[in-house]
């Protein structure tokens, strides 16, 4: 990895204790606090799922098809979009604009399919008669739960496709620097890490099994 | 800037000049720190208001207060208060307090205005979040204030907001004074999450040349460590309010079980436990105490080297202790679940984690003790602050021996036992921190003293003060008298404990020490205005940062140069130097004289 790029603005103004620890520079260690923080309101509501599910008859009535193949595509999208992230923090950091701009809509664009995908499964399920207070399967904490964890996970998708266009106009335009670009996969990569506990866990444990 | 002596030249940011952006939305983590410390000291008398009120009904529960009636017509008629309006104070006593107040003034107030002086930065590593964390506070206060406002009155269900009370609309309070609880929280939580990853992120990058981490000042360390804690905490809070919410307002069922009936009616929910509630929130809600008692252990431990003139004994047992605490305050939280159902293996893990939680206690009371011990004290009101910190901290934790083991706890639990100890060891503990803190700090701040007269007397009728509140408490727990209930004077076997006279014994002294509480107000007010003009740099003689800059200090702290650090935080009384200190600044050849051999 070159680090030559990322030389701390800390570092640059002479702040003397300079010597970041490390080696990473402070917006890149606030995402990474900040994602300590995030992963953790996750992990608190992922622990609630997993204790809910644990005390109750959980039902499981997701269909092969169309749920599990619809969620899989999801995941598939969502995936790509990392990819496409780190072409993007590739590119920043040989400084090419124009190309890490176009990787970075790229991933936005992933994240806006994702969600299109999402809402449309969403109201699939509502329409099933699945929603917050209730399903026909059995306990209403199916529900609750469902929409709780996506919703939020959705949530942080769609803060992320805004963000990702701020960095990307912003990059192309030399108002950010390649850190930047960085510091905003970081944030892409951990909503995609998030998405790979909440599709087993929502979705696949939650197969009907015939 | 005679102390220096060497500097690093950084670029200087010039001073903002209008109003707003000086003092309204500043980005100066000195303004922001003055802002956390006026939010605290409003949020500080609005709680002291609501206690007075929880002990005037506790002791005359038929009384009429004129008073009330026009201002609560709903939660006290005819001035009479009724036992909701009663919860209701006692909940938002505990709220404003633990969030508003021991949150906000140590970390918030103080660690922004003297991390990054103490670290040699010119500002916080980001200065707009930092303005961000504050106004998220002062809205999350906003939305803690419209819960009196609304139709149903403030929520009734503690500080600690216990499902099923807290999430359903049905039982026993109707409106959204508990959904606007939730909503305070949330911001709260958002606020301070920020706020942690600025500090955390401050004390890594942007300390001065020089200054090694085991050369910090205690009070970074504690601040930095209290970061941290908020950091991990605050999240799971947020979740735990999200879900609370929905609960609330969406009618899902987290945290509400089946087959619960209220007001004779069966509840249309089922599969959410109460129980779920409890991990989630002290998961938050016991580092939380560890965010309100850390900052103070760190002005203590500065404060007592200062004027004791000698180095903090056992630097590094200390700053082992706090990270100490800091790791085991995340493991304990099942002690306040002991009651809730739990299997007795779990206890005992619990149990046996909290009493572990006693050695780095123990280790920094000693180090304190040791500290004191042949020192030339110099007994100024902040020394005498920190020195009351230490009694309060000793007494509140003894007490928590006791509760800290399950078959103890089964009698003690929901008492005033438990009253007594939290408010000791969290509450009044953290607020000597804040006085000793504000008294010693305040002419560098401000560029004056604060009266060292209003401040004796003051320490004195406070120190007795709460003493006389919650020592009889402890009795008062082992009748055992429970805690939370509007109305026990006619209970038997309580009147027969003595519990009556006593419990009327604590309202007068708390009425006694709440008045105490003006007189600090008032030496505040007048010492901003007419006190003590302070000239020098140092009047203290300390040996950290803050104390090289002038009082009060420019607008980026160090006008640009930047100090070079050669020595830890606390070089008192060095044999053959110069002079009895030596600050972090000073390199050897201004400490020690010269000798024939060099």
């Amino acid at each position: 990895m070159s680090e030559s790029h990322s030389t701390s603005v800390a570092t640059q103004a002479g702040w003397g204790g300079g010597v970041s620890p490390y080696g990473v520079g402070y917006k890149k260690l606030g995402m990474w606090l900040f994602i300590v923080s995030d992963a953790l309101t996750f992990s608190a509501l992922i622990v609630a799922y997993s204790y809910v599910r644990i005390a109750n008859d959980w039902p499981t009535p997701f269909e092969f098809y169309p749920a599990i193949i619809f969620s899989s595509v999801m995941t598939l999208v969502l995936l790509s979009s990392s990819l496409t992230m780190v072409f993007a923090v590739d590119a920043g950091h040989k400084g090419d604009r124009a190309a890490a701009a176009k990787w970075i809509w790229a991933t936005a664009l992933g994240g806006v399919i994702f969600i299109v995908l999402h809402v449309r499964e969403w109201l699939h399920l509502i329409h099933d008669g699945v929603t917050p207070t209730g399903n026909p399967f059995g306990t209403p904490l199916f529900g609750g739960t469902f929409f709780t964890i996506t919703g939020l996970h959705m949530t942080h998708v769609a803060i992320g496709v805004i963000y990702l266009a701020i960095v990307a106009m912003g990059f192309k335009s030399g108002k950010y620097d390649s850190e930047d670009v960085e510091v905003s996969g970081l944030y892409w990569h951990f909503v995609d890490l998030v998405w790979m506990f909440v599709f087993p866990m929502v979705y696949l444990m939650s197969t009907k099994v015939s | 800037m005679t102390e220096v002596a060497e500097y690093v030249e950084v670029h200087r940011h010039p001073e903002p000049t209008s109003f707003i952006s000086k003092w309204i939305f500043s980005i100066d983590h000195k303004v922001i720190g003055i802002q956390y410390i006026l939010l605290a000291i409003v949020a500080v008398f609005i709680g002291m208001g609501l206690s007075l009120l929880v002990r005037l009904r506790l002791v005359w529960p038929e009384k009429s207060f004129a008073i009330l009636g026009d201002l609560f017509p709903i939660g006290a008629p005819d001035g009479v208060m009724t036992p909701e309006f009663y919860l209701a104070m006692l909940t938002m006593h505990g709220t404003v307090m633990v969030f508003m107040v021991l949150t906000t003034a140590p970390q918030g107030g103080f660690g922004n205005y003297f991390l990054p002086i103490q670290i040699g930065a010119a500002d916080m590593a980001f200065p707009r979040l930092n303005m961000l964390s504050f106004w998220t506070t002062f809205l999350s206060f906003c939305a803690l204030m419209v819960a009196f406002l609304v139709e149903g009155g403030a929520p009734i269900s503690g500080w600690t907001a216990y499902p099923p009370l807290s999430a359903l609309n049905a039982a026993a309070m109707e409106g959204t004074g508990q959904d606007w609880w939730i909503i305070s929280i949330a911001l709260f939580c958002i606020a301070s999450l920020l706020g942690a990853l600025n500090f955390i992120v401050t004390t890594l990058e942007l300390r001065a040349k020089g200054l090694t981490m085991m050369r910090l000042p205690l009070t970074v360390w504690t601040w930095f460590v209290t970061a941290i804690l908020g950091l991990l905490a605050f999240g799971v809070l947020l979740a735990a309010g999200i879900l609370l919410l929905l609960d609330r307002n969406l009618g899902t069922s987290f945290f509400i079980p089946g087959g619960l009936v209220v007001n004779d009616q069966l509840v249309n929910h089922s599969g959410g436990s109460p129980i779920l509630w409890q991990h989630l929130f002290w998961f938050f809600g016991h580092p939380e105490v560890y965010i309100a008692i850390l900052p103070g252990m760190g002005v203590t431990s500065h404060v007592l080297a200062t004027f004791a003139r000698k180095t903090v004994f056992g630097y590094k047992a200390m700053v082992y202790a706090i990270l100490a605490i800091g790791g085991l305050g995340f493991v304990v939280w099942g002690h306040h679940m002991f009651m809730s159902g739990m299997s007795p293996y779990s206890a005992f893990v619990f149990s046996v984690l909290t009493m572990c939680i006693g050695v780095p206690s123990a280790i920094k009371t000693f180090n304190w003790i040791g500290t004191l011990w042949g020192g030339k004290i110099r007994f100024t009101t902040p020394m005498l602050y920190a020195i009351g910190f230490v009694s309060l901290f000793v007494t509140g934790g003894l007490s928590g021996i006791f509760l800290g083991q399950p078959t103890v706890d089964l009698w003690f639990h929901d008492t005033y036992f438990v009253v007594a100890h939290f408010h000791l060891i969290m509450g009044v503990a953290a607020i000597f921190g804040m006085f000793s803190g504000l008294t010693f700090w305040f002419p560098k701040m401000f560029g004056r003293f604060m009266s060292e007269g209003l401040g004796r007397i003051h320490f004195w009728l406070t120190f007795i003060g709460v003493y006389a509140i919650f020592g009889p408490m402890h009795y008062l727990g082992m009748i055992p008298h429970p805690r939370r209930y509007a109305e026990t004077t006619g209970v038997d076997f309580l009147a027969a404990g003595g519990a009556n006279e006593i419990q009327y014994f604590i309202t007068i002294a708390a009425m006694i020490t709440i008045t105490a509480q003006f007189l600090f107000l008032f030496n505040f007010l007048w010492s901003l205005f007419k006190g003590k003009v302070c000239t020098e740099d140092n009047p203290w003689e300390a040996t950290t940062l803050e104390w090289a800059i002038p009082s009060p200090p420019p607008h980026d702290n160090f006008a640009g140069k930047i100090p070079t650090v050669y020595r830890g935080a606390y070089d008192f009384s060095l044999p053959n130097a110069k002079r009895d200190f030596a600050m972090q600044c000073n390199s050897d050849e201004m400490v020690f004289p010269r000798s024939s051999g060099d």
